[in-house]
């Protein structure tokens, strides 16, 4: 029954996209306030149908009514009620609605805080986001029902890959759906204001606070996950370059080109077309992650819920809305205004080169993803794009745009002083040599490319510092002077500083786990020990446990270092008998910012009784390859809390000089 | 394309280094070196999408004793390389070969950049700086400035 109320709301959010779609367009057309306010009260109506939908889906989960077709395929009633609950999202169909969801809640949120935005700019990306609700809700209810039920029901249920079963991935989805989805406002407002021929400083306004939270929510979904593959998959490895991790990220680096176009059109005025397209390609790339990952046209490590047919059905939505929306940027983008002037060396030109090198870094991801599908379809060879790829095309832009990067915040608008900046960065440019210096003598193995990431690393960190020193005038002015700057900061200027530091605090964790890591590798019987680095394993014991849904070994380890105890991990190797897969339960000693990271493999027969395989990793820093990304993120959520975003343009208060 | 990715699914791995396995391991540690080096650009051609240093499939497992074997008798980087791709194409190696075929693979990334860097050239070239605000932009600075412009 629930189900069914469930599947009726789906078809009514559907049918009032259509009325949204319909009313918003009508009350462009005709400057109708009334139409309009139908069309602002259709997406809220729209939301709430969805969001009953997925309650009902929800609902049959945690209820594990298997005669729910989507529940009897991927939930088991052994399973814990948390991973009842992530099901709801674990599987094609439930991964469609929680998008429908968040692209319905999006444009209920447009509908409820757009008061500020012109009557016309606001009933198009109504409109254009009613449009996008139709056509992924006519494919949900068409194509991939959730709630469809199944006669006979089955007694149990199929489970779901028990890899998922995981905490960091539970989340994982609804974040990084918050970030995919939240793009497609800023795809509306796009349109939006290319029918309406006007892209202004307003205009970039609006899109920014979108654009901050969406880049942000992706951020958290993206770094969620290279957790969970690094403590999951079980050797250590946090990003692959493999295709799936490939379309999260296309969209991560479109959204933050964007954000930083963005503020040139808002201040300048400039770059108006350009910052247009990328409001364009950010949810088309969103778009072609979805298309991607469920289609099965990439063999990859996590490809999900696969389905070629329906993946054509996602081929099409995604050509039709990238197409009309580029299309229509062909057509209007010529009439746009070029905006303001600037000099070569200025805060525009940086954030120009900003773009010019993050556009070319997409080109690589996305080339290296889909250039072996294109290059087997014209010719027939079928060729491999792998990690060394991507090490020798976007890793090289990345360290250019990383090296400028200090500099462009501090250079003035239309007309920066380079000296200035390079008197003002100097300071940093020598902590950064000295902090490779000193990596240079303190670590062994000596390792080149280590070195300059470390001082790459620092650079960004303290060239972060060093712009809020300059903004406060530290040192140059008296102490309580700098203090007052200080606490007037406004946030967007805390949450730029957070955000490139959070980068900088990424590159050092990065570069100091790929560098330096050891990794040692020992059959052991009960008693026996290896080492890794200074660090000495020793396999203690081997228990048999029972968990809900599973079987599994695991091991009592001892850690010590120089004869002191660090600590005692207590890896696990786990059979799911419903799906007869085996997975592995990392154990992890944190080190202050460093891991021992032990993984129990299988046991064999030895000479005197059995050995099992244990692997051992000591993976220095690591800690900070997660935690660089969620301080960017949170420098993203601050800069969204500025309250130039919060309040609408023309009801802001004159604020004292 | 759909085989590859049944018999991916027929092996069915879970993978995790693979390569480390000390049953598997050439006795000299520089030569086990050189071999995990080249572990990491062969492809795990029933896998999805995993190098066999980190795959445990069985046909990994085979590739990777066919590496160790070569590496064992004292043929160079190159000389295995040339060898898996005669035997299992372009296909086997991780790194693109910097071919005709692969060129826009290679270099549209960079043409990027140049288009990028041009454009930007041309369009500060078209224009020179005027040292004046004009009255329009005067007047859009009063509207947006609030208290901080950065």
């Amino acid at each position: 029954m629930i189900a069914e109320v469930g599947a009726f709301a789906l078809i009514l959010a559907l049918a009032v996209s259509v009325a949204q779609a319909a009313l918003s367009a009508v009350a462009r057309v005709r400057r109708s306030p009334v139409l309009a306010a139908a069309g602002e009260a259709s997406a809220l109506v729209a939301f709430l149908g969805v969001l009953v939908a997925f309650a009902a889906l929800m609902h049959a989960f945690v209820t594990s009514d298997f005669s729910v077709a989507n529940v009897a395929a991927n939930s088991h009633s052994d399973k814990p009620l948390l991973y009842r609950v992530a099901g709801t999202w674990g599987s094609h169909e439930g991964s469609m609605l929680l998008w429908c969801l968040a692209l319905t809640g999006y444009g209920a949120a447009a509908a409820l805080v757009g008061r500020s935005l012109p009557a016309g700019l606001r009933a198009l990306t109504i409109s254009t986001q009613g449009v996008l609700g139709v056509v992924f809700l006519a494919y949900t209810v068409f194509a991939s029902n959730p709630l469809a039920r199944l006669s006979p029901a089955p007694v149990e249920g199929r489970s779901l890959n028990p890899l998922l079963q995981d905490p960091a991935l539970a989340f994982h989805p609804p974040f990084l759906y918050a970030g995919y989805v939240g793009m497609s406002v800023v795809f509306s407002l796009g349109i939006a204001a290319l029918i309406e021929g006007r892209v202004d400083a307003a205009w970039a306004r609006w899109v920014r606070p979108w654009t901050l939270a969406a880049w942000s929510m992706l951020t958290v979904g993206i770094t969620l996950g290279a957790f969970w593959a690094y403590y999951e998959l079980g050797w250590g490895g946090w990003w692959f370059w493999d295709p799936v991790e490939n379309a999260s990220f296309m969209p991560w680096l479109v959204a933050a080109a964007l954000l930083h176009s963005a503020i040139v059109t808002e201040k300048r005025g400039a770059l108006p077309g350009w910052t247009v397209f990328l409001a364009l390609a950010s949810f088309s790339f969103s778009m072609l992650g979805a298309f991607l990952v469920r289609s099965g046209v990439l063999t990859s490590v996590h490809a999900f819920a696969v389905d070629p047919t329906r993946g054509v059905l996602l081929l099409m939505i995604l050509g039709l809305s990238a197409g009309a929306g580029f299309g229509l940027f062909a057509w209007r983008a010529p009439s746009l205004a070029q905006g303001g002037v600037f000099a070569p060396i200025s805060r525009e030109s940086a954030l120009v080169l900003n773009n010019i090198l993050l556009a070319a870094a997409t080109a690589t991801v996305l080339l290296g993803t889909l250039f072996p599908l294109i290059r087997e379809a014209a010719t027939g060879e079928a060729i491999s794009v792998g990690p060394p790829y991507f090490n020798l095309t976007f890793t090289p832009l990345m360290t250019a745009l990383l090296i400028l990067l200090p500099a462009g915040p501090l250079l003035a608008w239309k007309r920066g002083d380079a000296r200035g900046a390079v008197q003002r960065l100097w300071a940093a440019a020598l902590i950064a040599v000295a902090a490779g210096l000193l990596t240079l003598f303190l670590v062994s193995p000596k390792h080149a490319w280590g070195v300059a990431g470390v001082a790459l690393g620092a650079w960004l960190i303290v060239g972060a510092l060093a712009e809020i020193l300059e903004r406060v005038r530290a040192f140059r002015a008296p102490a309580a002077e700098s203090l007052r700057r200080l606490t007037g900061l406004p946030r967007g200027a805390w949450g730029m500083t957070l955000a490139h530091l959070g980068l900088g605090v990424f590159v050092l964790g990065a570069v100091f786990e790929t560098s330096w890591k050891v990794e040692a590798a020992e059959t052991l019987p009960l008693g026996g020990a290896l080492d890794a680095g200074a660090y000495h394993v020793v396999l203690q014991d081997i228990q048999a446990v029972q968990g809900p849904n599973y079987e599994a070994e695991r091991a009592q380890l001892a850690v010590t270092r120089n004869g002191r105890p660090i600590c005692a991990p207590s890896p696990e190797r786990r059979f799911y008998p419903a799906g007869g897969q085996t997975t592995s339960e990392v154990g992890i000693c944190y080190q202050g910012m460093s891991h021992v990271y032990v993984v129990l493999g299988e046991r064999r027969a030895g000479q005197d009784g059995p050995v099992w395989l244990v692997r051992a990793y000591w993976n220095p820093w690591a800690t900070l390859i997660f935690i660089g990304p969620t301080i960017m993120a949170l420098g993203g959520l601050v800069s969204l809390s500025d309250r130039r975003l919060r309040l609408g343009i023309g009801r802001r208060k004159e604020q004292p000089a | 394309m759909r085989l590859r990715a049944a018999l991916a699914l027929l092996a069915a791995v879970f993978c995790m280094a693979a390569a480390s396995d000390p049953a598997e391991r050439l006795p000299d540690p520089a030569q086990e070196a050189r071999a995990r080096e080249i572990f990491k650009d062969v492809r795990c051609l029933v896998c999805q999408n995993e190098s066999i240093d980190d795959s445990d499939a069985e046909l990994a497992q085979d590739l990777r004793k066919l590496v160790r074997e070569q590496v064992a008798a004292g043929r160079s980087e190159s000389q295995i390389k040339q060898y898996l791709t005669d035997r299992y194409g372009e296909f086997v190696l991780l790194t693109p070969a910097f071919s005709a075929g692969n060129l826009a693979l290679w270099l549209v990334p960079f043409l990027i950049v140049l288009a990028g860097a041009a454009l930007l050239f041309a369009r500060l070239r078209n224009r020179t700086p005027d040292a004046e605000l004009s009255e329009d932009e005067a007047e859009r600075l009063r509207r947006l400035a609030d208290g901080e412009t950065h």
